[in-house]
């Protein structure tokens, strides 16, 4: 960027008085912060571009069905009684990535901690690289694999397991469908476990060696160390990570649409077809029978963009303290 | 920067190879005429092979048809996106009324709707009614030895397992043509769930689209579904028989749907639901699929393309449709398609060829 200024300057200098060199740099300057503050300005504007859209999109069935949309579970697209409750997608949404998060946010962290205090750096650099090659594999794909792997082993191995030992439990009671919340569950945690051991994993390596230096010294094992030095001091990077992955949970649409069994009710088994926010927006969309029937759709994309943005935003102040060259180094 | 100015010379390169491969094969043929299409899924695979047939007999007309689903096809020929719409369930008189000018139906092709099971065990196709396939659906029958099944198929060796179900996750005409023949055979269906591209399940799974349904039927033992004809053939799934208003019961196929379209009364719009229709050989879940084009043709020579394009497809065309599993039109159906044609213009000029 100076290179290029310095250039006019020259340029400039050749043919005028040293005070209009001066006025060119200036205007050079008023320039390119213009254009700066444009380009930043637009990524907000889309944003409230964004909601307002939404709003706009949604509002026939805002004005119709006001907060009822948030508690009825009936879906009812016959054009003579028309009426469109969201709960069960609001449910299946959050089971699904509550659920996940529950699974792979032990993991992940176990994965982390295990890479960065066991393993050599040769050798974590390698693991990290397949972890996170995991982040990189489109949905779909993830959807396909859950379809002719993932799903017919949780039906016809896990799933009889389960019903017959724990069956009284109802999350493993009937209805079984070979398509169920199980395997979205599943095949979410896979998908977000990349962001939880790639925040994890950076937090453990900021923990300063001191402390770890101080623990050892008292006499702890290296278990010990693990336990009463490293992860006291990340725990607020754990957490933003976590809740990191649960946006991304919260909208994955694809992998869980093909796996979660599509079925608009409310189970408590974990084994029934059931179905999420974006998931039946992605299905339905294109197909959409009715401008109400549209506006209800739009409207769950309104509130699925508002809770995703609310948790992203969760993340980044739980994180904000502990990020490279965490406060405990201070 | 340089990494920047890096990326920007790939995409560039990407681009200007991409736009090369394009040009290049059509900037011979003069400036050929190009249709463009847009709708259901069930059709698209005739289509696909109409539009490369009638492309070899006529290089000067490119049509390309884009399989969005019905609504999708309805909602941009009304907003006038495409040339011509296409759609399993016939346009109501609401949607009628939003286009500006006169969309007309024509009738392409016919298709059936079949039920499709998973039960290896069982050999000889199985025989359904319309109200024991409303029960199944409605959740009231949820095991495979059920008495109104057994009755049905006394020596199929029904299992006693239970039964999933299996039905479409996005909107669909295949829904349509389905819950249709459901709502004629079942009052507890017409008062319940209805008819619609898109109802409310009161049991079972979603799967998205025809070849979502067919393969996750295909992957899970003792599920039901229903397909269109030409999904559960390709993928060798076993669909049942139905029995008909007259009593019989029938196997989909090219003849047994034409005999279900072979009626004496039709609508002048030619929106006609050809369900549980009368006739010994008719098979009673059939469906008609239509294209929309609009009766003013705003571009006379893509018009003419479009109108000489149907005119061919409805006609000679037809004989393209059996191998895939799609049923021809009756004849008793072709003066009025005939009609329609030229009732097509430009400009106040009729446009058909013929």
């Amino acid at each position: 960027m100076e290179a290029v200024i310095s250039k006019f300057e020259s340029a400039d200098q050749r043919t005028a008085p040293q005070r209009t060199g001066v006025t060119v740099r200036a205007r050079e300057g008023r320039l390119y912060h213009g254009l700066l503050t444009a380009a930043a300005l637009v990524a907000p504007a889309i944003l409230v571009l964004f909601v307002g859209v939404l709003v706009y999109g949604a509002w026939p069935s805002i004005r119709a069905f006001g907060l009822s949309f948030l508690t009825s579970s009936v879906w009812e697209p016959h054009p003579e009684r028309e009426q469109y409750g969201a709960l069960p997608f609001i449910v299946g949404t959050l089971i699904s990535a509550v659920l996940a998060l529950c699974l792979a946010a032990p993991f992940g962290i176990a994965v982390a901690t295990f890479l960065n205090e066991v393993l050599t750096s040769r050798w974590r650099s390698a693991a990290r690289f397949l972890i996170e090659v995991l982040a990189t594999i489109p949905s779909v794909v993830y959807g396909l694999w859950g379809i002719f792997v993932l799903a017919p082993w949780v039906s016809n191995t896990l799933q009889p397991v389960l019903a017959r030992s724990l069956g009284f439990l109802p999350i493993f009671g009937p209805p079984y469908e070979p398509r169920n919340m199980l395997c979205a569950v599943l095949i979410l945690a896979i998908m977000v476990l990349p962001i939880i051991v790639s925040i994890s994993l950076e937090a453990i390596r900021a923990v300063p060696a001191s402390y770890r230096e101080a623990a050892l010294g008292l006499g702890a094992t290296r278990w010990e160390m693990i336990r009463v030095a490293v992860w006291p001091a990340c725990g607020s990077a754990f957490a933003g990570g976590c809740i990191l992955a649960l946006g991304r949970a919260l909208g994955e649409t694809m992998a869980v649409t093909m796996v979660i069994g599509n079925g608009r009710r409310i189970s408590p088994s974990l084994f029934a077809a059931s179905d999420t926010v974006a998931s039946t927006i992605a299905n339905q969309f294109a197909e959409a029978p009715s401008d109400l029937f549209t506006a209800a759709l739009i409207e769950m994309a309104l509130l699925l963009f508002l809770v995703t943005l609310a948790v992203n935003v969760l993340a980044r102040w739980i994180i904000r303290p502990s990020l490279p060259g965490a406060g405990g180094r201070s | 920067m340089q990494l920047i100015i890096r990326l920007w010379l790939i995409v560039l390169l990407t681009v200007a190879v991409g736009c090369d491969g394009n040009g290049g094969d059509t900037g011979e043929s003069g400036s050929p005429v190009r249709l463009t299409g847009a709708g259901a899924t069930f059709p698209k695979p005739l289509y696909e092979k109409w539009a490369a047939q009638y492309a070899r007999m006529h290089p000067n007309v490119v049509i390309n048809y884009q399989g969005i689903g019905s609504g999708g096809g309805i909602k941009q020929i009304t907003e006038k996106t495409v040339d011509f719409g296409a759609t399993d369930s016939p346009m109501t008189d609401s949607q009628l009324q939003k286009a500006e000018g006169e969309l007309l139906h024509i009738p392409m092709v016919l298709g059936a709707v079949v039920p499709v099971y998973n039960l290896p065990q069982v050999k000889r196709p199985l025989v359904f009614s319309g109200p024991v396939l409303a029960d199944l659906f409605l959740g009231k029958i949820t095991r495979w030895n059920d008495a109104a099944l057994v009755t049905l198929n006394p020596d199929a060796g029904l299992p006693d397992r239970p039964i999933t179900i299996v039905h479409r996750s996005d909107g669909s005409g295949t829904t349509f043509i389905f819950t249709d023949y459901l709502s004629k055979v079942s009052p507890a269906w017409e008062s319940g769930p209805g008819r619609g591209t898109t109802v409310n399940w009161p049991v079972g799974r979603g799967a998205k689209g025809n070849d979502g349904v067919a393969a996750d039927v295909k992957q899970n033992e003792g599920s039901l579904g229903y397909v269109e004809l030409i999904y559960a053939a390709n993928n060798n799934i076993a669909y049942g028989s139905v029995v008909n208003a007259a009593g019989k019961a029938v196997r989909a196929s090219a003849d047994s749907v034409s005999a279900a379209a072979s009626l004496k009364d039709i609508p002048e719009d030619l929106r006609v639901s050809i369900t549980n229709a009368p006739g010994d050989s008719a098979y009673p879940i059939s469906g008609l699929t239509w294209i929309l084009l609009y009766q003013q043709q705003a571009d006379a020579a893509k018009g003419k393309a479009l109108v000489d394009f149907l005119w061919w497809a409805t006609h000679e065309g037809q004989a393209m449709a059996a191998p895939l599993h799609y049923a021809p039109i009756p004849a008793a159906l072709l003066p009025h398609i005939e009609a329609k044609l030229r009732s097509v213009t430009s400009g106040g000029k009729p446009l058909v060829s013929q």
